[in-house]
């Protein structure tokens, strides 16, 4: 447990002051802490998914406070509980199949002995009812504290057959964890291999003789690009070199070593060639349920020009992008602002930046924001490793990756606090 | 001197054929003027300096588009009158009748509107005697020339203009500033009397006012007319004749230089001065661009310095300073280049056996063409060209060279203080009002009148916090947030990509124009569109600011077919920002290309109203002032 504790500690420092960078990155870092979380959470008798999930839900929420912009932390999160959730619907579910099969076996048993398994399959049924649960209207705005429900049916469920069956029970406890771990393993999987699975759908997507734009720089983007040229299809770039980062530079090097024809153009070019290209390609920071995009500062500018000329402005997202939340204000709630020293250097304009006007407000402000809002209406096509989806179905998509229930995880975590 | 007497000439009949005026054309047309007057007026009550603005006021006054309430305001009239008091006579001339005594200055600016092959030959030869004196008088008040050129002026002056701002000027110049301003001021008491009598009344008024103050001239004019040098008009007439079908041809643009057209690039180099090396990794689609390594050149031009003969070196400077940037921005280009060229007409002698007008152009032509190879022109230099050479083309033969050249030089410094200094300054007026107290401005990049709405708006005491959009490579903006928060204006600096972040705050956009084209796109600095374009999402309105010499009748849809690439270099190195270096080894691969457009085209869509000297039109309107102001100052 300490050292789980310092691991945690570590990493929290980490998205405090912003070390880590890239929501894949972050994802997969989230992911293999909570893995280890998880592995090293002391498992009660009773009721161990509900304390992988307050355990889980414990950190997820330190996580998520210490970086609230970084929405794969929270969709990392979502999705392990998510995970614990089913693997404890799968066991409970096979679990029922084993009870009424003892039920039947069992005939010699006492009167007494012959309600609990009624009983405690009733129980089981309850808990199965309540993480079949679709996510519906009414499961949002019952809110039940989930920590509560699981609980009671799973002890009712555990006491009646505590005292029978220990010894599956043990067993059952660490098949749980050991589900969960690998199920994990595998979500850092899918993250870590979500390039190659969009990726293969370029060729789909590319076609001879096209010019593609993109600003700034993404790993997906570069795969996907490359995938393509793989595939000995030839076409030309177009990078927008994405101030203040300057991303772009770095996406035009790594293009050019790999053979593809790459222009590097000006971010304030971009509405000049926009006439000029058959399709853009960019990749996200994340995607809200409705269909919007967080990504990197400038896209709106080109999603707007794309629009003005009918080209398709298309987003790549690996699955762990996908965040279960509604945008609200995004622009600023969403947004995050970095150093105005990467804008104006600070020796020449210093006299500038702390003078006063008399009340002492300084005259001038920088503003230098990370992200940009790209409404649903701008984006043409999502490309997930799951396959091209429309900005109107993300919503449905989310749904499979995440439970109902962990979608107010956040509000929980202020009310909480 | 020349194109102020033009604008004056033509001026009359652009009232009617504008055809904003409809209601009653005489009487508007004697109140607008003032309405230019009046917002350089309060700040500038020094004689000296109506006298510079008069030039702007009158020749403003045709094609402008105010609005109705602006009419009212008759107070600063009496300026105008004071200025120019003949113009106010010559309305009335047209409102009322033609009175007897005057029936020469209405022949001779009536066929003037036309083209002026149709000027009535008596009334020359007159003009030309009387404005001797008078633009003596003038080029002292106006432009500071030496007497000793302005005299050879009022020769060359002769064949442009009929003799009514001839008159004005003598006005002008005949009284010191004291008896100036007594004069103004009687004349406004005489114009508030006659207001109130009415407009005929009022006419008469001035008419008695301006022909007492223009009694010598007239009378000078009116005896000179007599003994009348038909040989001058002769030669003016055919001058005149030869105009019109030139001017039919040059009505459509030329098409540009493509320069992935070999032969005529071939043939470009074998002429060239700049010996140029072609980029290593041309764009591919602007390969009809000239694509040419930058910094190259200018060690080379350096050496040249002393060998180029034909060159002068006024214009070889400024060609230099194109070169390396040190000059920048449509106005400051174009006005470094006529400023060389005036150096460059005042040491100029014809060769023997050639004509003034031929060689003088030929070698205009030369200048302009090294100026190209330094830096391609902008639209607006274009236009400035264009109106000099119309200038040389029409000079009669009749002029000694000394006079010809003096009215050029006349000809030049009015074109600049007329067409950008005081276009800049009857902008801002009109843009002030657009500012109210708690405004958010946005800006982009480094527009020179826009900086100076700004700065006027500040002085005024408006309160509103001003938003400063810089991009990337040549980072302007940083030189216009500077100079503003210096002047204790409240700012926010942000780059490009962050504009539709901060664009929700922001209540109206201020841009400038490299030009505005036919169709009403508008050619800027690059990233203006972008700007545009977020701002017209946002819902707010956008408003572009463009001098009207820099308006062309050229259409244009996208930014690709026209534009000027700038040094790709500046596009892999970020200034100030050492550790993005990815691309230091790169720069020679084949498969890299460095774009930096310096120019695009923002649809008219995105653009709500366009300010410029003559009014604040729709971007639809463009065309209208564009064949008007074609008209106005490069026919005649």
């Amino acid at each position: 447990m300490p050292d789980t504790q310092a691991l945690v500690n570590d990493f929290l420092n980490k998205l405090k002051k912003r070390k880590i960078e890239g929501s894949q990155a972050t994802a997969k870092q989230t992911a293999e802490l909570l893995r280890s979380v998880i592995s090293q959470t002391r498992m009660p008798y009773t009721n161990q998914a509900a304390a992988l999930i307050h355990s889980v839900k414990a950190v997820g929420e330190r996580l998520i406070a210490a970086n609230p912009v970084e929405l794969a932390v929270g969709n990392v999160v979502r999705r392990v509980l998510h995970i614990v959730r089913e693997e404890d619907l799968s066991l409970t579910t096979a679990a029922m199949a084993g009870l009424n099969l003892s039920a039947e076996s069992d005939d010699e048993d006492d009167t007494d002995r012959d309600n609990h398994p009624a009983l405690s399959a009733a129980a089981i049924a309850a808990a199965s009812r309540s993480t079949l649960r679709p996510p519906s209207l009414q499961t949002l705005l019952e809110d039940v504290p989930d920590s509560a429900a699981v609980p009671h049916t799973s002890s009712s469920g555990g006491d009646s057959e505590g005292k029978s069956k220990s010894a599956d029970k043990s067993s059952r406890s660490r098949k749980l964890k050991h589900d969960v771990i690998e199920a994990v393993n595998e979500l850092i999987q899918d993250i870590s291999t979500c390039h190659e699975l969009i990726a293969e759908q370029a060729v789909e997507h590319i076609h001879q003789n096209e010019v593609i734009l993109t600003l700034g720089s993404s790993r997906t983007v570069l795969e996907f690009l490359c995938a393509a040229k793989e595939k000995k299809r030839s076409f030309r770039v177009f990078v927008a070199e994405g101030a203040p980062r300057y991303q772009g530079h770095l996406l035009a090097k790594e293009l050019v070593t790999r053979g593809l024809q790459t222009t590097l153009i000006t971010d304030s070019a971009v509405f000049a060639m926009i006439s000029r290209v058959n399709m853009v390609i960019v990749g996200a920071h994340a995607v809200m349920a409705n269909g919007g995009v967080i990504a990197p500062v400038g896209l709106n500018m080109v999603a707007l020009a794309a629009q003005k000329h009918a080209v398709p402005f298309v987003v790549l997202a690996g699955s762990h992008k996908l965040c279960p939340l509604y945008p609200h204000h995004p622009e600023v709630l969403l947004n995050e602002l970095r150093s105005p020293s990467e804008l104006l250097d600070f020796g020449e304009f210093s006299d500038c930046l702390d003078f006063g006007s008399g009340i002492g407000a300084p005259l001038l402000h920088v503003v230098n924001p990370t992200f940009d809002y790209v409404p649903p209406k701008l984006v043409s096509l999502f490309i997930t490793d799951t396959g091209g989806h429309n900005p109107s179905y993300m919503y449905r998509l989310i749904a499979d990756y995440y439970s109902a229930d962990d979608l107010v995880l956040e509000r929980r975590t202020t009310s909480g606090n | 001197m020349d194109p102020r007497r033009t604008a004056r000439t033509v001026s009359d009949p652009k009232v009617r054929q504008v055809g904003f005026f409809t209601p009653a054309p005489p009487e508007r047309s004697i109140s607008d003027p003032p309405r230019f007057q009046d917002p350089i007026q309060p700040p500038s009550p020094s004689p000296t300096q109506v006298n510079d603005h008069s030039p702007s006021g009158n020749s403003l006054s045709p094609v402008m588009i105010p609005p109705a309430h602006h009419h009212s305001d008759n107070f600063l009239r009496t300026a105008l009158q004071v200025t120019s008091p003949t113009k106010a006579f010559s309305y009335s001339a047209k409102t009322v009748t033609i009175p007897p005594e005057n029936e020469d200055v209405a022949s001779s600016f009536s066929p003037g509107r036309k083209v002026f092959s149709a000027k009535s030959p008596s009334s020359f030869p007159g003009v030309k005697a009387s404005s001797v004196p008078a633009s003596e008088l003038t080029t002292v008040s106006v432009v500071n020339l030496p007497p000793g050129i302005s005299e050879k002026a009022g020769g060359a002056s002769v064949e442009v203009q009929n003799d009514r701002p001839v008159s004005a000027k003598t006005l002008k110049e005949k009284t010191s500033k004291a008896e100036r301003r007594a004069l103004q001021e009687a004349q406004r008491a005489a114009k508030a009397a006659a207001k109130a009598e009415g407009t005929k009344a009022s006419s008469a008024a001035s008419k008695v006012v301006t022909s007492a103050n223009t009694k010598p001239s007239k009378a000078a004019k009116s005896s000179s007319q007599k003994n009348d040098g038909s040989q001058v008009a002769a030669s003016e007439k055919k001058g005149g004749d030869r105009a019109p079908e030139k001017d039919r041809k040059k009505d459509a643009p030329h098409p540009r230089m493509q320069y992935d057209d070999k032969s005529r690039v071939e043939k470009a180099k074998k002429r060239a001065v700049v010996k140029q090396t072609e980029a290593r990794n041309r764009v591919e689609l602007f390969r009809h661009l000239p694509q040419y390594e930058h910094g190259t050149q200018l060690p080379d031009l350096e050496t040249k310095f002393f060998e180029l003969d034909p060159m002068h070196p006024a214009v070889y400077k400024v060609g230099l300073q194109y070169l390396s940037g040190d000059i920048r921005g449509g106005n400051a280009r174009c006005i470094a280049m006529f400023q060389a060229f005036k150096e460059a007409i005042k040491d100029y002698s014809t060769p023997p056996e050639k004509t003034l007008i031929r060689d003088l152009t030929a070698r205009i032509s030369s200048y302009v063409s090294f100026l190209i190879e330094c830096r391609p022109l902008s639209i607006s230099m274009g236009n400035a060209i264009k109106f000099l050479k119309n200038r040389i083309a029409k000079l009669p033969l009749a002029l000694s060279e000394s006079e010809a050249k003096s009215t050029l030089m006349l000809d030049i410094d009015l074109f600049i203080n007329e067409k950008i200094i005081l276009s800049e300054k009857v902008i801002v007026k009109h843009a002030v009002t657009k500012i109210q107290d708690g405004d958010v401005l946005l800006t982009y990049g480094a527009s020179s009148v826009v900086e100076m709405i700004l700065l006027h708006a500040h002085e005024l005491g408006k309160h509103f916090h001003v938003v400063v959009v810089d991009s990337r490579p040549k980072l302007e903006g940083q030189l216009l947030l500077r100079r503003l928060v210096r002047k204790g204006l409240s700012c926010t600096y942000t780059h490009v990509n962050a504009v539709s972040c901060i664009m929700q705050d922001v209540t109206r956009v201020f841009l400038g124009a490299s030009s505005v084209l036919s169709n009403g796109t508008v050619y800027s600095r690059v990233g203006t569109a972008c700007v545009a374009m977020v701002a017209h999402a946002f819902r707010v309105p956008v408003l572009v600011c463009c001098e009207a010499y820099k308006f062309h009748e050229r259409v244009q849809l996208d930014s690709i077919c026209f534009n000027e690439l700038g040094n790709p270099d500046a596009i892999s190195k970020v200034q100030g920002r050492e550790e993005i270096n990815y691309l230091d080894g790169l720069v020679n691969q084949e498969n890299l290309q460095l774009l930096n457009l310096i120019y695009d085209a923002t649809p008219s869509d995105y653009v709500s109203m366009i300010i410029t000297d003559y009014g604040m039109i729709p971007p639809t309107s463009v065309p209208v002032i564009v064949r008007e102001y074609r008209r106005d100052h490069l026919w005649s």
